[in-house]
């Protein structure tokens, strides 16, 4: 049970009024008529499944019901940082940067990502 | 039968008050201040289980939480049955009603101990799944036989009359465990004015103060208990809970506590009072001073009623006045169970020999033992105990240096209680709920709290700091450093003198040899619950199994309710020396929440009943109910399903009230539709976004149906937006898709086109919703309202702001019939008054009210969807024939686009919705039945798509239905079949889905 605090609301409040709503920095791509399906199909599927640091796109669905980011490590819980949307993480995996999008990796296939970011690799 | 095990003096028992219970039948006496267990001993109640897999007889062994052999089944009546209950925890009332759970015929003479014995070497771990693997069919009835066997206790077949609770709380620290360190803990915390709650599964505050001879400053230890306890009360901060057991340790320092605020004086709770509590604590530090149990010796027969862990029978003597026999042999590795020898002696009853499986054993308690005169049998253990339902004598034998084997001539004694110390374990099984791995200890000889992310200090004996002193120093630097952190200043405490006891270097030592090997020897057992052998982990070793994970589920160690609080260290010790590596090698398993098993109510609390499921009514429900509506759940929704007249089967009201919408009028009740306020200048783009469709050009006072779609294409709601104003429309959505679709509107809007000005309000509990529908629905309508609803004025697709019975009214044009439709919108609270007003005009018409069932029906005729019934995730706007709804001319890529484009979007053999004309116009398909081309093709026949949505329609006298046919389109007037599980084929040809009025005549009058 997470103690969420909402960067909206100012307070920490129970996980239950939260949601989870997957990976944090997916943007969708601005012209999307001009991806490759297997660009498209980055975007909407492929997601990191990092052990360490994550981050996450959350809504304070029981409360103010904004959108948020939190930076959260997946193997202790602990929530490193909340930030609100348009904001950057300042607490990064191996100073790695936020990968923006999938679709910048195009010359990888999702598996070699997956594969690269469990191990912590630079992206 | 007397208290025979009563002694006159001592105790924190009140002798003055006798209480009376029941056990097994059995009217037996004890006091108030003892606990169930120590009233059954105090009885000379021997066995109070038979064992879980060989059903042999069984008595108590421990004194708290650990207890794995007294598991009570506890109530008077059959609604309060508590199974499950530790005799060791269950406070003693008058009236309490407890039994055991196994035994049959009874627990003294169980007839299962008989498979139990010819069995025992026919049943070695893995027994189960090895015998009763084949055939897999009989598996259900082999299961209900080993179930009744092993019998864990019965959940209550009433409903629980009680009132069970839940508390958040707030704190500062968080203390679990009212033993002197968690005291000294919660006195420094006080006294510097933090907010402290200190919880303690125990009746009283004092830990193992209680159950001690030890004295403070040279008094008893109950009196600076008594001192700390009413200091603790004069704070207004500080929440004491006894009778609390923290059960869980969770994530961000939120922990659990079980409150048992009236089972322990009252099978029932006194009227208007809580039974149990659940307290669910966010705390900003945690001091764990959990305590420690002590570790058993296993041996031959160490399971025979008698056998004791030697702190427990310390514990008896001294906090309830019971000495559990007569004649004490004492097996330790350790100075400090000596202690036991000295109450046993000081009790008055007879310490037969304390056996020390050390050479040379010295330090205080054993001057004290030697200064009694009792006799000490140095390097030597006790391999077997004898005795069938009590032990009557032991076997002790020298063993060599590392006391893994036996060197010397067997000498049997005379005993009734063995009472036995390998030392002790901290009882670190919170700080592993957050997943903090243990760390093995060679100088305690245990496992203490690994490192963890938590806001966590511990104190005491989950340390492996076991003396009284170091308990008291590490409560106040544990209270102190959270004072620290809490920018809190440290007050002045002085702690009190403590006695000066010298230990001498303990042994280590947890298995002890026999003459024969240990698959020979007499079962010599680690985990009492699940009736785990050493011989059954050296079995498991030498079958493949390394990992202690493995071990302990091959072998069950660990897994009973007691979780192998007395059993797990020892398990581990022989799995690590039968694989010839150290303890740390071999590694722990990880303890879970809950750390006692917790009763369904204190989860459950308040939320039950009502207040389980919300239930969502319309403003019209009662209406509904007096006209004897059946009801369908829709989310949380009650809505009317249809209303039945007289005798009417509910085909037959189905078929009235579909023939009455078709010949006059119905009326729906329309009201749970998700309804969304969307207003702002950049309104109408973002609809162009979310939709398929175009809404550039929607005029105000006009409405239109829309497909929302998901970035891969696939539908997932639909419903009409109207425009009430240039920046300002109203979404309806599904009734089950609501919540859903106001967030997808929100996380688009937030995340990805912030810059858009657009907002969304859930308006759907605002208004009232009715649909009249059917040839005389205007006609109706015009009875109720002055303005002009012809079909010059307010066209198909028009909404109007009128006044209907009064009342402001927003009526829309739009049609889910394929009638002459007219949804009328009123604030809520309106809503009944002009339902009602609608009927007082309707007789003329025979205003029938029709439910969803009908709604289906009268879709279904005309071909409309119903997304979620007629959709799946997995069909896009064209799959659904309803290209007509997708406009790719629109200049933003709206949502689905791209993803309804994809390869296998295009393909041509997709499963497409299309209707289906069944060749038997009487047949009505199965909803979910599986279409194939060829119903002669071989088994696994290929299977083309499934019947979405079948009915019978009263107005076309015949069966209409729609489902998905692969590249279905293209197969019009193609039969298709639908193999049924009774073995009747049904055929049907595809055909348009729309069944009546296809040119849409009846809804432009």
């Amino acid at each position: 049970m997470f103690y969420i605090y909402c960067p909206h609301c100012c307070e920490h409040r129970e996980e239950e009024e939260f949601h989870a709503a997957g990976q944090a920095h997916i943007p969708r791509p601005l012209d999307p008529d001009a991806c490759t399906d297997k660009e498209w199909g980055e975007y909407m599927y492929f997601r990191k499944n990092p052990r360490g640091i994550h981050h996450e796109l959350w809504v304070h669905s029981a409360g103010c019901r904004k959108f948020f980011n939190i930076t959260r490590d997946t193997q202790t819980y602990e929530i490193k940082e909340v930030y609100k949307i348009g904001e950057k993480p300042s607490v990064v995996a191996n100073a790695v940067e936020v990968q923006n999008s999938h679709t910048q990796n195009s010359s990888k296939t999702p598996l070699e990502n997956t594969l690269e970011s469990q191990s912590g690799a630079t992206l | 039968m007397s208290q025979r095990n009563r002694l006159q003096n001592g105790g924190r028992i009140d002798r003055s008050k006798s209480l009376t219970f029941t056990y097994n039948g059995k009217l037996l006496k004890g006091y108030a201040g003892d606990t169930l267990a120590s009233a059954l001993l105090a009885n000379g109640v021997d066995i109070v289980g038979r064992s879980f897999k060989y059903s042999r007889p069984r008595g108590i062994v421990a004194a708290g939480a650990e207890e794995p052999n007294a598991i009570m089944q506890v109530g008077a009546t059959e609604a309060t049955q508590i199974p499950n209950v530790r005799a060791t925890q269950q406070s003693l009332y008058d009236g309490l009603v407890a039994g055991t759970t196994n035994g049959w015929p009874s627990v003294e003479t169980d007839l299962m101990e008989y498979v139990g014995k010819i069995g025992g070497k026919m049943m070695p771990p893995g027994f189960y799944y090895k015998t009763f693997m084949f055939p897999q069919s009989l598996w259900g009835t082999y299961e209900s036989y080993i179930r009744k066997a092993a019998g864990l206790g019965r959940a209550p077949q009433d409903t629980d009359p009680d009132i069970y609770d839940k508390m958040n709380q707030h704190c500062d620290v968080m203390i679990v465990g009212a033993g002197p360190a968690g005291l000294v803990a919660a006195l420094t915390a006080a006294r510097a004015g933090a907010r402290v709650i200190i919880a303690d599964e125990q009746n009283e505050f004092g830990g193992s103060l209680l159950s001690s001879t030890e004295t403070l400053d040279g008094k008893p230890a109950a009196e600076w208990i008594a001192s700390v306890v009413q200091e603790l009360a004069s704070f207004d901060d500080v929440m004491m809970l006894t009778h609390s057991q923290v059960n869980g340790y969770h994530d961000h320092n939120f922990l659990t506590i079980q409150q048992h605020c009236t089972d322990q004086f009252a099978d029932r709770a006194p009227n208007g009072q809580i039974a149990q509590r659940l307290h669910r604590v966010r705390a900003k530090w945690v001091v764990l001073a959990t305590g420690a149990h002590e570790r058993p010796l296993v041996y031959g027969n160490n399971d025979v009623p008698g056998c004791m862990v030697a702190n427990a029978v310390s514990t008896y003597i001294n906090r309830y006045g019971v000495a559990p026999g007569i004649d004490l042999v004492l097996m330790t590795s350790n100075d400090n169970a000596y202690r036991t020898a000295l109450d046993w002696h000081d009790a008055g009853r007879n310490v037969v020999a304390v056996v020390d499986s050390r050479k040379n054993p010295q330090g205080t308690l054993v001057d004290a033992a030697r200064e009694r005169g009792i006799s000490i049998l140095v390097g030597s253990g006790v391999i077997e105990a004898h005795g069938s339902k009590r032990v009557t004598s032991v076997s002790i034998a020298p063993l060599n240096d590392a006391g893994d084997a036996v060197v010397g001539a067997i000498v049997k004694m005379k005993a009734d209680t063995v009472a036995t110390s390998g030392g002790w374990s901290p009882v670190i099984h919170l700080s592993c709920h957050t997943g903090a791995r243990p760390v093995w200890n060679d100088a305690i000889l245990g496992f203490t709290p690994g490192a963890t992310v938590q806001k966590q200090l511990t104190a005491g004996a989950i340390n492996g700091s076991f003396t009284t002193a170091n308990a008291l120093n590490e409560g106040l630097s544990a209270a102190c450093e959270a004072l620290s952190h809490l920018n809190l200043t440290k007050p002045d405490v002085s702690l009190p003198a403590t006695q000066d006891i010298e230990e001498g270097e303990a042994m280590a030592l947890f298995h002890i040899p026999h003459t024969k090997p240990t698959s020979k020897a007499p079962k010599q057992f680690v985990d009492y619950q699940n009736d785990v052998t050493a011989a059954g982990i050296e079995l498991a070793c030498r079958e493949g199994f390394e990992s202690i994970e493995h071990v302990k589920r091959y072998t069950a160690m660990g897994f009973g309710t007691d979780q192998g609080k007395l059993g797990n260290i020892n398990g581990m010790a022989i799995a690590a020396k039968t694989l010839n590596q150290t303890i740390p090698q071999t590694g722990t398993t990880i303890f879970r929440p809950n750390y006692t098993p917790v009763t369904f109510g204190a989860i459950v609390g308040r939320d039950c009943g009502a207040l389980f499921d919300p239930k969502r009514y319309t403003a019209m429900h009662s209406w509904h109910v007096e006209h004897g509506a059946k009801f369908e759940d829709v989310g949380l929704w009650k809505r009317p399903w249809y209303y039945p007249q007289g005798q009417e089967t509910m085909q037959e009201s189905l078929n009235r009230e579909c023939l009455a919408v078709r010949e006059s009028a119905g009326i729906l009740d329309a009201s749970t539709l998700g309804k969304i306020d969307i207003q702002g200048k950049d309104a109408r783009e973002f609809l162009g976004r979310v939709y398929s469709n175009a809404w550039a050009k929607l005029a105000v006072g006009k409405c239109r149906y829309g497909l929302m779609c998901g970035e891969d294409g696939m539908v997932f709601d639909d419903g009409v937006t109207s425009c009430l104003a240039e920046n300002h429309f109203l979404m309806t959505t599904t009734t089950g898709g609501a919540a859903h679709v106001l967030e997808w509107l929100e996380i688009y809007h937030q995340t990805e086109w912030p810059e858009m000005e657009v907002y969304f309000t859930s308006v759907t509990d605002h208004w009232a919703t009715m649909t009249i529908s059917g040839p005389n629905s205007r006609k109706l309508l015009e009875k109720l309202t002055d303005y002009d609803v012809s079909k010059d004025n307010m066209a198909f697709m028009d909404w109007k702001p009128m006044t209907v019975a009064g009342v402001p009214a927003r009526v829309f044009r739009i049609s889910f019939t394929g009638e002459l439709s007219f949804e009328i919108n009123v604030q809520a609270n309106y809503g009944l008054h002009v339902w009602k007003a609608l009927f007082e005009h309707g007789k003329a018409f025979n205003l029938t009210p029709y439910g969803t069932e009908t709604m289906h029906i009268l879709r279904a005729e005309k071909g409309f969807i119903i997304a979620g019934q007629d959709t799946d995730g997995s069909v896009h706007p064209f799959d659904l024939g309803m290209s007509w709804a997708v406009s790719m001319q629109k200049p933003f890529s709206f949502i689905g686009k791209r993803g309804m484009q994809r390869e296998d979007c295009v393909r041509a053999d997709r499963k497409q919705l299309v209707g289906l004309k069944t060749i038997d116009p009487n047949v009505v398909l199965p909803e979910g039945a599986q279409g194939v081309l060829d119903p002669k093709a071989s088994i696994p026949m290929p299977m083309v798509g499934h019947v979405t949505s079948s009915y019978w329609s009263a107005n076309l006298n015949r069966s209409v239905a729609m489902g998905f046919v692969k590249g279905g389109l293209d197969k019009m007037g193609e039969r298709v079949f639908y193999p049924l599980v009774d073995g009747r084929v049904v055929e049907a040809e595809i055909c348009s889905p729309v069944f009546l009025d296809p040119k849409g005549e009846r809804q432009h009058v």
